[in-house]
């Protein structure tokens, strides 16, 4: 991996200890109580960022929100990347008319329809709540490895080894697990770096459009979002949260490319 | 090394006194022999001619078949991907955990209002009656009305449908503008300070969120130097900042594939052709290189406007700019079911209609495109 991409693993690397161990390094009393004597204040050597417009400590606030970013990122490309290879994986090998059903109708539906809409369509429908952005952001994730799956298994069912372990008596199941899915796994684990970044993003989105998850659990774009009266008079409150999506989401493009890179010999060239 | 002079007395050959009767003769069928293949090779030539212009008309009228063929079928699939769109914009109300009717009038209402409120939104009605009803008013135009404001929804997503696509332009305008210029700087000066700045830049554009970005640039342009109004729409000034936050991550990802759509064209033939005809390298670049290199860019702006279209939603917000986002946004706060389906709609409807009409571009574009 290049220096880049190393710089975006030891960020992430941190991130991902952050949000695990932020109980630790902040208690939840920190993170609500309020003193509204002390609200808006600048960064000082106490609150490394502030306090909020309720007096909150912004510090203890953005270390609870990278669970929820951290949290989202990793269930949402686990579920969608599940979901996405055995759809993929089924169409690509079975064929025919299956195929041209899921690859060229399915697919087709779910490309043609913008993916944070149909997010937010989910979310506003169903009502703001963790699970329920987790399952939104699943649905429109699982295509990009669905599609790719099934481009993999297209690609490597040709091999000779696949064709001698059908002349071997495999079944299909086995030919699919043992076989084709652990020689088309390179491609998703970039897949996976950059769905990461996606998820992220646009879990901040939704956060800050009043569809992430509810009070009193904080969020980067909820802190966000809240802080709107206040951008200009304390635009820590906007800044700090900002610069912590950026750096998160920075962090995953740069392991995906990285990765990409080491991957993909045609990419080194460039 | 040069050549050593030649002795002409050396070799010369001997002279015939006079011309003999039988070379006059032999020239005399030698010039008539040419003469005769030059005409036959000028018929044969007339012939090539003929039977290549025929044949080019016959491959372009197939290629023009094949062409419309293409854009038939192209329009055809947005037929189906329309109809999917509308039912699951349909089935989203009846994912409503519990009633959509009782949580539009309140907990407080009157089960008359109630009562209203279910007819209008037409879940007193078996399944597909609703289905039925919801295709029908989107033909006729009636996209229904809210029960208690009694606004009609149609009119509601018009009036704010123009400053959404105005935004989403202007977005789409500056990213070109900025793009176009970055990318094939990045690409000629590949290695150097320039490329990895634009590299960062794009980075930096596609991780930082609109509404970090959107008052980041309000807190500097409006508040600290003055020269942009802060929100809300009107003039030109009002919609420098919006579109410059909305057109942010569109323009790093577009000085990306600039960048990349020049370097690889940068190693073709016709741009050594070039060279050595010694054309300076700015004709070689914006006349040669450009021509060929921006057809991908022409794909994704299509497709990235759909994008544009809905990551408004959010810049719209940020900046309370009057459009179909902000509606959105409102409707699900004020639990306006109808609204919030009819702004789904209208944005997928959009940004299917832009990436189909993007792709048949893209195909008269780029002959090249495979025609399936």
């Amino acid at each position: 991996m290049n220096k880049v991409a190393k710089f975006g693993l030891g960020v992430a690397s941190s991130l991902v200890l952050i949000a695990a161990l932020s109980p630790l390094l902040a208690s939840w009393d920190r993170v609500q109580s309020q003193d509204l004597v002390s609200r808006l204040d600048s960064p000082d050597r106490v609150h490394l960022m502030g306090r909020d417009q309720l007096g909150r400590d912004e510090l203890a606030r953005v270390m609870y929100g990278a669970r929820v970013s951290m949290l989202v990122g990793l269930s949402v490309v686990t579920i969608s990347s599940i979901v996405g290879v055995l759809i993929g994986a089924f169409s690509g090998y079975a064929g025919g008319w299956t195929d041209r059903i899921i690859s060229g109708f399915l697919f087709n539906v779910f490309l043609s329809f913008p993916g944070i809409l149909l997010a937010i369509a989910m979310v506003a429908f169903l009502g703001p709540s963790l699970k329920n952005l987790i399952v939104a952001l699943s649905v429109i994730g699982w295509v990009g490895y669905a599609r790719l799956m099934r481009a993999q298994v297209l690609k490597v069912r040709e091999y000779d080894f696949v064709t001698a372990a059908r002349a071997l008596g495999a079944s299909n199941v086995r030919i699919l697990l043992k076989h084709i899915l652990p020689n088309s796994i390179q491609p998703l684990i970039v897949q996976a770096s950059l769905g990461m970044a996606g998820a992220i993003l646009a879990e901040a989105g939704m956060s800050f459009l009043g569809l992430g998850v509810p009070e009193p659990i904080p969020s980067w774009g909820k802190m966000i979002d809240d802080s709107r009266e206040f951008w200009f008079t304390a635009p820590h409150l906007f800044i700090f949260p900002g610069l912590m999506i950026a750096l998160s989401v920075l962090s995953f493009n740069f392991i995906g490319d990285g990765l990409r890179e080491k991957l993909d010999p045609k990419q080194q060239a460039r | 090394m040069q050549d050593a002079p030649v002795q002409s007395s050396t070799f010369r050959l001997p002279q015939p006194a006079a011309t003999p009767r039988k070379v006059i003769l032999n020239r005399h069928v030698e010039e008539r022999s040419k003469n005769w293949f030059r005409a036959k090779l000028g018929s044969l030539n007339s012939e090539r001619h003929a039977f290549g212009s025929s044949e080019l008309l016959c491959y372009d009228s197939r290629a023009m078949r094949g062409l419309a063929f293409a854009v038939v079928k192209r329009l055809l699939i947005i037929i189906p991907v329309l109809w999917a769109v509308v039912t699951l914009v349909f089935l989203l109300i009846h994912i409503v955990p519990g009633d959509p009717a009782r949580q539009l009038v309140g907990e407080n209402a009157t089960e008359e209002q109630y009562q209203t409120a279910r007819a209008e939104l037409g879940l007193d009605k078996p399944l597909p009656s609703q289905y039925t009803d919801y295709w029908k008013g989107l033909v006729r135009g009636d996209w229904g009305t809210n029960p208690v404001t009694r606004q009609s929804v149609l009119s509601r997503i018009a009036s704010r449908y123009p400053a959404t696509i105005k935004l989403a332009l202007a977005a789409m305008f500056i990213a070109t503008v900025v793009s176009i210029p970055l990318g094939v700087t990045a690409a000629t000066h590949k290695g150097s300070f320039i490329d990895t700045l634009s590299t960062l830049v794009a980075l930096l554009g596609i991780s930082l969120p609109s509404f970090a970005l959107g008052p980041l640039l309000v807190l500097i342009f409006s508040v600290n130097l003055g020269v942009t109004p802060v929100s809300g729409a009107g003039g030109l000034a009002n919609l420098i900042l919006p579109a410059v936050t909305l057109g942010a991550a569109m323009s790093a990802i577009l000085t990306r594939i600039v960048r990349s759509s020049v370097l690889e064209e940068l190693g073709e033939d016709y741009v050594r052709t070039a060279r050595a005809k010694g054309l300076p390298e700015r004709t070689v670049i914006y006349k040669h290189v450009l021509k060929n290199g921006l057809i991908p860019v022409v794909t994704v702006l299509g497709l990235q406007f759909g994008v544009l279209l809905a990551g408004a939603i959010i810049t719209e917000r940020v900046f309370s700019w009057p459009g179909v986002g902000s509606l959105l946004v409102d409707s699900i706060s004020e639990r306006d079911y109808k609204l919030t389906q009819g702004c789904i709609l209208v944005i997928a409807a959009t940004y299917v209609l832009v990436n189909s009409a993007t792709d048949i571009v893209y195909r008269f574009l780029d002959p090249r495109i495979k025609l399936d």
